[in-house]
């Protein structure tokens, strides 16, 4: 009993096991390429100029996309209209597009030629540019905003009805309310949603490239990528790998001291009813924001839509194979990650789940293939090998949107397990797995859509017949078939998207919100 | 059973030579293209390939030092490339020049010259690609290199408020320029084929400068530890074969590399081509690279 009652809250061997499969298959690579490299390589002169610009926009990005995620959620998590579902569950779709796809799209309303351009011109004002440091963080804000604002408005529904009610027959001010639900809550959860867009950002290099309008945006990634690819530099790209890796576990440290402290408590699962903030100008409020929020989130989504729709037609077999196989992909990828999810769903399993995505893709892929190679054929095992890394990759973000709640079903439920001599199995499918899943919805279905949309590290082990969505919107561009590309693209976007609503759908049946 | 690594896009288009039974072996494996030497390099010997193809001047002179590839065996006399050619290891199949596309119906008259471009008005904006990620980008700073010498860094600074963007691969550019987002995209002189054959539409044209324009090949070659030797010499020999380069011009967008022109499609005999075509050995463009590029960085981090 005793033993048991410390397995269900302190770690167990499938916790350890699955940690340790995180730690193999992320420092194994970067060992087997400093084995590769004989020793690590030096800092170039640029590497220093692009370590300080990847901190200063990665800070800058996931500050803004947390601080404005607070009131975007705020004002979701205590308005109740028509579509709001709906809503929610659109607006989280610029998180799983592909990095060129969401570029194009925010190119089309903050371009030269974009939207808000023309409605500048047509207003007689100055018109504005979208290439500079702001436009990077911009693009980086449209990115995570939605993980954030899905990661604090989960905080909100997770502090029970009855603490609302409380604070409503005491009289409490929406100040004090604010004070004693909702600022407690946003100290424990924004932290680690910073944290973990902080980490996304660090390896950012397409979007720092293309926006950032040149060398100036030169990030840590496209040094990573110059060292392999250019100079066959393996020494220095394992280095600077090392660097953002230590890097981004810092972060998720420094979250987790400033993440601790207790949730809510257990509640009755009723739905929570708010009687704050009816006021006229609390309700103007709230609407403008989440007028803002989805016009900036959905009108890239419907640009992409409308610049997909012509070239729907004009894909090719190629394209409808390769959905297939990417379709596959995420749906075995997400299996893995939640199983792969649940044991780690702690405090100390967060910080080695934020591993995978810190650590350069390209480096991932290059030591991995390293690992490979002398036992298989890589294009045998490109589709499995896509499969293990896409769910390492979602990993840190399902363990962002477990943890939470798994402490918190751990810390309330736990005393009443031990006290009624629960198995294993009948804790798992009596209390924590329904009492999981909403967040196991969410969870599940940014995981599909992420494996879905992933192109980062198979480039090595890309198998021509194999070829997965993603890959297939890039071949297509680079044999000039712009709009078949932007066709596929569309046909990309609502896979992702539609995978997403399934699982997400799924988690939240019986729930009003 | 011959393991041929190649540039991605490659690979589909040499479907129907197969079929018709040009090539009597069977090709398998691809690379996304920047990462074809990288890989050859990390399988070193036990490398499974016996020919690759899709590699560009930028890498022969590492690929030759390497030591793993083996000289090609082909007569190099039926080649039409505008430099001479004699490289006994890596073989051209097809060929481009660097240079600016523009839209005529956006711009009516683009700069006549590298000079005029860059005392072009600074609201011209073009987009380029950067040298440290892609073969183009690369090419373009050797471009400048060629045309201005000791001048590039300041022939880059006045350039460099022009550039609206520079991105990570020619793709992106591409995508860039044909959503109206700039006046010019640095792109090869055989972009406007595409849209001629396959869309019909001539408004895209490569502006044609005086100063020259820089020589872009891609190269096949024989792996040193293959076990097909013959068949991977077939191979090679089919690649300069008038089949395969009928074939060539339309599957990857690029001159034949030895074709005549009369023989060319009826799109590529339109293009406009340079008079005067530069290009660097490489040794000299070993030698240049790292300057040429960090004459860039310096320039546009200003």
């Amino acid at each position: 009993m005793a033993s048991r009652a410390v397995a269900l809250s302190r770690g167990s061997a499938a916790a350890w096991l699955a940690g340790l499969a995180v730690a193999a298959l992320t420092l194994g690579p970067v060992a087997a390429v400093l084995v590769r490299a004989g020793g690590w390589g030096d800092l170039g002169p640029g590497d220093w100029q692009a370590l300080r610009f990847t901190l200063l926009q990665a800070l800058a990005s996931a500050g803004a996309s947390v601080a404005l995620a607070v009131p975007v959620a705020r004002a979701l998590a205590r308005r109740r209209f028509r579509g709001r579902g709906a809503l929610v569950a659109l607006m989280g779709a610029p998180f799983i597009l592909p990095v060129i796809v969401a570029v194009l799209g925010l190119i089309a309303v903050f371009g030269q030629n974009g939207l808000a351009n023309a409605a500048l011109r047509a207003l007689g004002l100055p018109e504005m540019t979208i290439y500079g440091i702001h436009g990077v963080i911009l693009a980086h804000v449209f990115f995570n905003l939605p993980l954030a604002v899905r990661l604090l408005l989960q905080g909100w529904l997770a502090i029970p009805a009855e603490r609302f009610r409380l604070t409503a027959s005491l009289g409490l001010s929406p100040w004090a309310m604010f004070r004693v639900l909702e600022a407690p809550m946003l100290l424990r959860i924004a932290p680690g949603a910073f944290a973990v867009i902080f980490v996304i950002c660090l390896s950012s290099f397409a979007v720092a490239l293309t926006l950032g309008g040149g060398p100036r945006a030169t990030t840590v990634e496209l040094a990573i990528y110059q060292a392999v690819r250019f100079d066959f530099d393996l020494g220095r790209a394992a280095l600077l790998s090392v660097i953002q890796l230590a890097l981004a576990l810092t972060a998720g440290l420094v979250a987790l001291r400033l993440g601790a402290g207790s949730g809510f408590g257990a509640g009755l699962d009723r739905v929570a009813r708010r009687w704050d903030g009816r006021g006229r100008l609390a309700r103007l409020a709230d609407g403008l924001w989440i007028v803002l929020a989805a016009g900036f989130l959905l009108t890239p989504l419907a640009m992409v839509a409308l610049r997909g729709l012509p070239g729907l037609t004009a894909m090719g077999p190629g394209t409808w194979e390769a959905a297939l196989n990417s379709v596959t992909v995420a749906l075995i990828s997400t299996a893995l990650c939640i199983a792969w999810a649940l044991p780690l769903a702690t405090r100390g399993g967060e910080l080695v789940g934020l591993a995978g995505i810190a650590l350069s893709p390209l480096v991932l892929g290059t030591g991995l293939f390293l690992i490979v190679r002398p036992y298989a054929n890589p294009f045998a095992l490109a589709l499995p090998v896509t499969m293990v890394v896409n769910a390492l990759v979602a990993l840190p973000f399902a363990l962002r949107i477990l943890r939470p709640e798994a402490e918190a079903v751990r810390a309330d439920y736990g005393r009443l397990a031990l006290a009624l001599g629960l198995t294993r199995m009948a804790w798992l499918r009596l209390v924590f797995l329904p009492r999981l899943r909403r967040p196991l919805g969410f969870a599940a279905g940014l995981t599909a859509a992420l494996s879905m949309g992933d192109l980062g590290v198979i480039a090595l082990f890309a198998d021509p017949d194999r070829a997965t969505l993603p890959l297939q919107v890039y071949r297509l561009m680079g044999s000039y078939q712009m709009q078949a590309a932007a066709g596929a693209a569309l046909l990309l976007l609502l896979l992702s998207f539609g995978a997403f609503w399934i699982f997400d759908r799924g988690g939240r049946v019986n729930a009003d919100a | 059973m011959l393991t041929v690594y190649a540039g991605d896009y490659v690979v589909s288009e040499w479907g129907p030579a197969r079929d018709r039974g040009d090539v009597e072996a069977s090709a398998a494996a691809t690379a996304v293209s920047p990462r074809l030497l990288p890989r050859i390099l990390l399988e070193g010997e036990r490398t499974e390939a016996d020919v690759v193809f899709g590699l560009n001047t930028d890498v022969t002179k590492q690929a030759r030092e390497s030591g793993l590839f083996a000289p090609h065996n082909v007569d190099l006399s039926p080649l039409t490339l505008p430099i001479d050619w004699s490289d006994d290891v890596f073989l051209p199949y097809n060929y481009g020049h660097t240079a600016f596309i523009y839209n005529t119906e956006r711009l009516a008259e683009p700069p006549e010259s590298f000079d005029a471009l860059l005392e072009a008005p600074d609201d011209l904006k073009i987009v380029i690609q950067d040298p440290r990620s892609s073969i183009s980008g690369l090419a373009t700073v050797l471009w400048v290199q060629s045309v201005y010498g000791d001048g590039a860094e300041a022939a880059w600074e006045k350039l460099a408020p022009k550039i609206l963007t520079v991105t990570k691969g020619w793709s992106e550019s591409y995508g860039l320029f044909t959503d109206g987002e700039a006046d010019m995209v640095m792109s090869y002189t055989t972009s406007p084929a595409y849209h001629i054959i396959a869309e019909e539409d001539r408004t895209k044209k490569a502006a044609i400068f005086p100063e020259g324009h820089y020589f872009m090949v891609e190269l096949a070659a024989k792996v040193a530890s293959t076990d097909q030797p013959e068949l991977a010499d077939q191979f090679l020999a089919f690649t300069l074969s008038e089949p395969f380069q009928e074939m060539i011009a339309t599957g990857n967008w690029s001159f034949p590399a030895a074709l005549p022109r009369e023989q060319w499609p009826e799109g590529f005999k339109e293009l406009a081509l340079p008079e005067e075509v530069l290009f660097y050995s490489e040794d000299e463009a070993a030698a240049l690279r790292d300057e040429a590029v960090e004459a860039w960085r310096r320039a546009l981090s200003r």
